[in-house]
């Protein structure tokens, strides 16, 4: 198993008290397989995302990672593991706005030790980016900034690829277009997926699909 | 509606606290060192003012040799008779125990009532006035002076200039050993018709009209002018961080001004809002910098003050008072000032898009447009400058050279920088550096203006202390060749020098006069000094250049030697001729460095000085002894003629005495330097502060991509470093550039002499220390701040809400 969760609680302290957000949280996944998650506003889903990519911790529960537990692990492991394990794409601001196409696709696969040239040469093509190497961010339609986002994940070939809204702000064509793409390029390169969504016609065509409801699984 | 809107644009510095401070800071701190230089310069030119309307010589004419001679007593007689309406006076200085003063003899009989400074008619106090011993009329901290001293009694009077006794004129040709001689006649406004012309009663006199502005406003006008120039600068510095905090805070409130607009404000409503709201701030921040301004100039004044007695003779007192012209003219300055540093933003404003999306990277992007145009403005500026150099001349043009050579160079900063950022980001290997040199760069536009005001602040560091060094080395120098005796000797009268030269004829190897007379010379004030022909002339004194055999022909009395100052005012060179005091003339052959000296100097042989000037007080002397034996001879003057210790003076005491006065006549420049590189460093927190908080989009998705935040925060704080480093560069050429104007244009211009620069390596490495901490504190506080970030704010970045 890539991935198990174990009991896993989350609060957030806000200005009310004590938030709970997360409530005793069980889910796996094995390696070459996807998984959707969806819910509605509120309901934790990034919140349980940003846990699993060791961006924040759990207060209670175990997170395994290829075997090891990353909960309670000092913030230079957890940023080995980001940098390492899991690729991250966001719904925006994924893009380091200072560095151009070429440098942004090929950052995380660089900072991971693993750059790969000819595979960024593939990924640029597939994603319909090669023409655009040159550009900024912020020179770049939300669609293909997306895309950018994707393959810059995929460059670095991390075993599990964590999604929140991947394709959230691109109309339903484009959506599903870039979803067959991370799709088909998870399998290739045998990495497991875990996607975030609203919508439940793109979580069916995920190998499985759990919903949660005010932080907890149904 | 405009109450609602005004709530809403002031919502934003609620939430806002730092950067509110740091605008309110800014702008004081920046009216502050403005209006400490016009407190400063108010007070003494208030002092100057008083010493020039002493007996209503800014409202009535006078009668005066042409050379400042002193006229003789008959000639008031033959005036007089022939039906002019004059009134005497008779000036000089002198001593009174160790206290130094003016004296002013007037004869209360036929003084016009213009120049009536004290009632002294009032009572029965005008008998005991013109008998004798006389009485002395002195302001009252004057008064508290003499109190130790042995002098004839002294009444406090208000409104006399400090440093100044009024007395009969009888009493005051005494008192300075100038019996029937006066220094110059006042004119009554209305004379009777039909009295003789002046050629025919007293053919060497000149009229010589009223003037506002007396010899000290006048000497001291490039002094004033330099701490003007300074204050400036401090307040341009300041008004960079006002620009950044008023520009970024007009950034963050776009959404607020679009909703406004879009809810029905109008645009002209807006912006009066917003000028409003700044016009709160700039008179709240102008109260607080003037009142601070207050604090830097009372703490200033001291030196100032003295500065201007030791330099130009100049009596300013030493405290402040307060003058409702320096407070109107600092909240004026801080309205204005916010106004200019606000234009831009409010010109953008207005033309701001109602519908346009926000753009977070629309302002930088605006920025890199703007880069160009500063570009061209600085290429035009350096030109500028470089013409002012070709083509200028005067005092005015130095400083305008000064000017266009500090904001051109200012201007060329985020272009330079951008060019070095470029090249490091080529020459980096590996993604985090590629990513650092990329990012540094792209946070140039938003931190561009706290660099400026560091460059300006550290440029002129390096200029002022490289031209204050260069100066402080050349000056030493001078001290040795011009101090070369070992003793010097003030008698208190005529005999006892008589009888001090004799007493010293066996018991030293030389006893050389330090005999001179003041007058004018070319139209201005000077010192004529005889000297003996002597060794210790020949091998020390500081000549520029002179003809050969200099010295012989000044003993044989054909020449004269000029200081330097008096040479460049005058255009004066060798071989030409001047004219001495009493009218006779003189052939230049040779020009001598005379540092710290306002007035010209002429310097001819002993013998010519008696010859011409028999009058001349004879009771300095300069004496010749081996070293070893100076202190016991010293010892055996003061005890053989019961001389005060302050009347026998050591080579090593009149240094030591020398330097403390060129030491603090820069003291206010450093203090202005320091002031100037704090508000600098203040800039650039305040502009990394507010930066700080626009980054995190920036730098979420590295943080997210596997470094932790521990990293990014030293990533950040080395940025910092790296700018203050290359701004640092930036300003050693520019500084080095600024100390040469210094010293080849501005100080040949204000005080006519020019000076060797020597550069100081050591120093530049101490002030970049300097601003290196200076930026690292600075820096720190963000970078702190992001390595104790919790997750969830970083990750609020990627969430919808923002
Ligand atoms: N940093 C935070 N501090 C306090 N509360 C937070 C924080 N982040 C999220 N929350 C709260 O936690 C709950 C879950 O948030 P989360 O972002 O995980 O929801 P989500 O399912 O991703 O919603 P959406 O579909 O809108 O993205 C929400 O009620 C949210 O308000
Ligand atoms: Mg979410």
């Amino acid at each position: 198993m890539l991935l198990r969760l174990h009991q896993i609680d989350k609060f957030y302290s806000t200005g009310e008290g004590p938030l709970h957000v997360l409530h005793g949280i069980d889910l796996s996944l094995e390696a070459g397989k996807s998984l959707a998650l969806t819910g509605e506003s509120g309901s934790g889903k990034s919140t349980l995302l940003h846990l699993v990519a060791g961006l924040d911790s759990p207060d209670a529960g175990e997170i395994h990672l290829g075997g090891t537990n990353i909960v309670g692990l000092n913030d230079t492991a957890l940023a080995a593991l980001r940098r390492g394990t899991v690729g991250l794409v966001f719904q925006q601001f994924n893009l380091i706005p200072s560095l151009d196409v070429a440098a942004n696709l090929a950052f995380q696969a660089r900072l991971a030790g693993r750059p790969d040239p000819a595979w960024l040469k593939v990924l640029a093509e597939r994603l319909g980016l090669a023409k655009v190497l040159t550009r900024y961010p912020e020179q770049l339609s939300s669609g293909q900034q997306q895309r950018v986002a994707i393959g810059r994940t995929l460059a670095a070939r991390p075993r599990l690829v964590l999604a929140d809204e991947p394709t959230g702000n691109l109309d339903e064509a484009t959506g599903d277009a870039v979803l067959d793409l991370i799709l088909s390029l998870v399998t290739e390169t045998g990495a497991a997926l875990l996607m975030v969504t609203h919508s439940n016609r793109l979580a069916n065509r995920l190998n499985a699909h759990v919903h949660l409801q005010a932080g907890r699984l149904v | 509606m405009v109450w609602t809107g005004l709530t809403a644009l002031l919502s934003h510095w609620r939430m806002r606290p730092v950067q509110l401070a740091m605008l309110l800071l800014g702008l004081s701190l920046a009216t502050a060192l403005w209006s400490a230089v016009q407190a400063i310069n108010g007070e003494a030119r208030a002092s100057y003012d008083r010493a020039a309307a002493i007996l209503g010589q800014d409202r009535l004419a006078q009668l005066v040799r042409e050379d400042g001679a002193r006229i003789d007593q008959q000639v008031f007689v033959r005036l007089r008779r022939a039906g002019w309406l004059v009134s005497p006076v008779i000036e000089g200085e002198m001593r009174f125990g160790d206290v130094r003063l003016r004296v002013l003899g007037i004869d209360p009989l036929t003084l016009p009532p213009q120049a009536q400074q004290v009632d002294i008619a009032a009572g029965d106090q005008l008998l005991p006035f013109i008998t004798a011993p006389g009485v002395l009329y002195a302001a009252p901290e004057t008064a508290a002076r003499l109190t130790e001293q042995a002098t004839p009694p002294v009444r406090v009077a208000e409104g006399l200039p400090p440093g100044t006794v009024l007395t009969d004129i009888g009493q005051a040709q005494v008192l300075l050993g100038a019996k029937d001689k006066i220094s110059r006649l006042l004119l009554w406004p209305d004379q009777p018709i039909g009295r003789a012309p002046l050629k025919l009663i007293a053919p060497g006199l000149t009229l010589r009209e009223p003037s506002e502005t007396g010899d000290l406003a006048r000497l001291t006008d490039s002094f004033h002018l330099n701490l003007t120039a300074f204050g400036f600068l401090a307040f341009a510095v300041g008004l960079f961080i006002v620009h950044s905090a008023i520009g970024l805070a007009f950034e963050q409130r776009r959404p607020v001004f679009r909703t406004l607009r879009a809810l029905g404000l109008p645009a002209r409503v807006l912006v009066l809002l917003l000028i409003a709201e700044l016009l709160i701030f700039a008179l709240l921040a102008g109260l607080v910098g003037v009142a601070l301004g207050y604090i830097v100039a009372s703490a200033l004044l001291p030196d100032v003050a003295a500065t201007l007695r030791g330099l130009y003779g100049a009596d300013v007192p030493g405290t402040l008072s307060i003058r409702p012209a320096v407070w109107a003219a600092g909240l004026a300055i801080a309205v204005i000032g916010t106004l200019v540093a606000a234009a831009q933003s409010l010109w953008r404003l207005w033309h701001l898009p109602l519908l346009a999306a926000a753009q977070p990277r629309a302002w930088a992007r605006a920025s890199e447009r703007a880069l160009r145009a500063q570009g061209v403005a600085a290429m035009v500026l350096l030109l500028t400058a470089a013409g002012i150099a070709q083509f200028g001349s005067g005092l005015e043009a130095g400083f305008a050279l000064l000017a266009a050579l500090l904001l051109g160079a200012a201007l060329a900063l985020p272009l330079v920088l951008t060019g070095i950022l470029h090249l490091g980001g080529r020459l980096a290997r590996g993604p985090l550096a590629e990513w650092f040199w990329a990012d540094t760069r792209q946070q140039l536009p938003g931190l561009s203006f706290a660099l400026m005001a560091l460059l300006l602040a550290l440029a002129a560091n390096v200029g002022v202390s490289t031209m204050v060094s260069s100066f402080r080395l050349t000056f030493i120098g001078w001290l040795d060749q011009r101090l070369s005796s070992e003793l010097y000797v003030t008698a208190r009268t005529e005999a006892e020098a008589t009888a001090i030269h004799d007493w010293l004829a066996q018991r030293s190897d030389a006893v050389l006069p330090i005999w001179s007379i003041e007058g004018r010379v070319a139209g201005q004030p000077a010192a004529i000094y005889g000297v003996a022909d002597h060794a210790t002339y020949r091998d020390n004194w500081p000549i520029l250049s002179a003809v050969p055999e200099v010295w012989d022909r000044i003993a044989t009395g054909e020449g004269a030697l000029i200081n330097e100052q008096l040479a460049r005012r005058q255009g004066l060179g060798l071989g030409d001729q001047i004219t001495l005091p009493g009218g006779w003339r003189a052939s230049i052959v040779g020009v001598y460095a005379d540092y710290g000296n306002p007035i010209g100097q002429v310097i001819i042989g002993i013998d010519t000085l008696v010859q011409h000037y028999p009058d001349v007080s004879r009771l300095r002397y300069a004496i010749r002894i081996a070293p070893g034996k100076a202190e016991a001879l010293a010892r055996g003057l003061r005890a053989e003629f019961g001389l005060p210790a302050q009347n026998v003076i050591d080579q090593a005491g009149i240094k030591v005495f020398s330097l403390k006065v060129f030491e603090r006549t820069f003291n206010v420049t450093a203090a202005l330097n320091v002031l100037t590189l704090g508000v600098a460093g203040l800039a650039m927190f305040a502009s990394l502060m507010t930066l700080s908080g626009m980054r995190l989009p920036q730098l979420a998705p590295v943080w997210a991509m596997g470094l932790t935040r521990r990293h990014l925060a030293w990533l950040e704080l080395s940025r910092g470093l790296l700018l203050a480093a290359l701004t640092m560069l930036a300003a050693v050429p520019v500084g080095i550039a600024l100390a040469f104007v210094l010293l080849a244009v501005v100080n040949v211009e204000a005080f006519g002499w020019r000076l060797p620069m020597h550069l100081f390596p050591g120093d530049w490495a101490r002030l970049a220390a300097l601003a290196l901490l200076a930026a690292g504190l600075a820096a720190a506080v963000p970078a702190w701040r992001l390595a104790r970030l919790s997750p969830s704010d970083l990750l609020k970045v990627f969430a919808h809400e923002r």
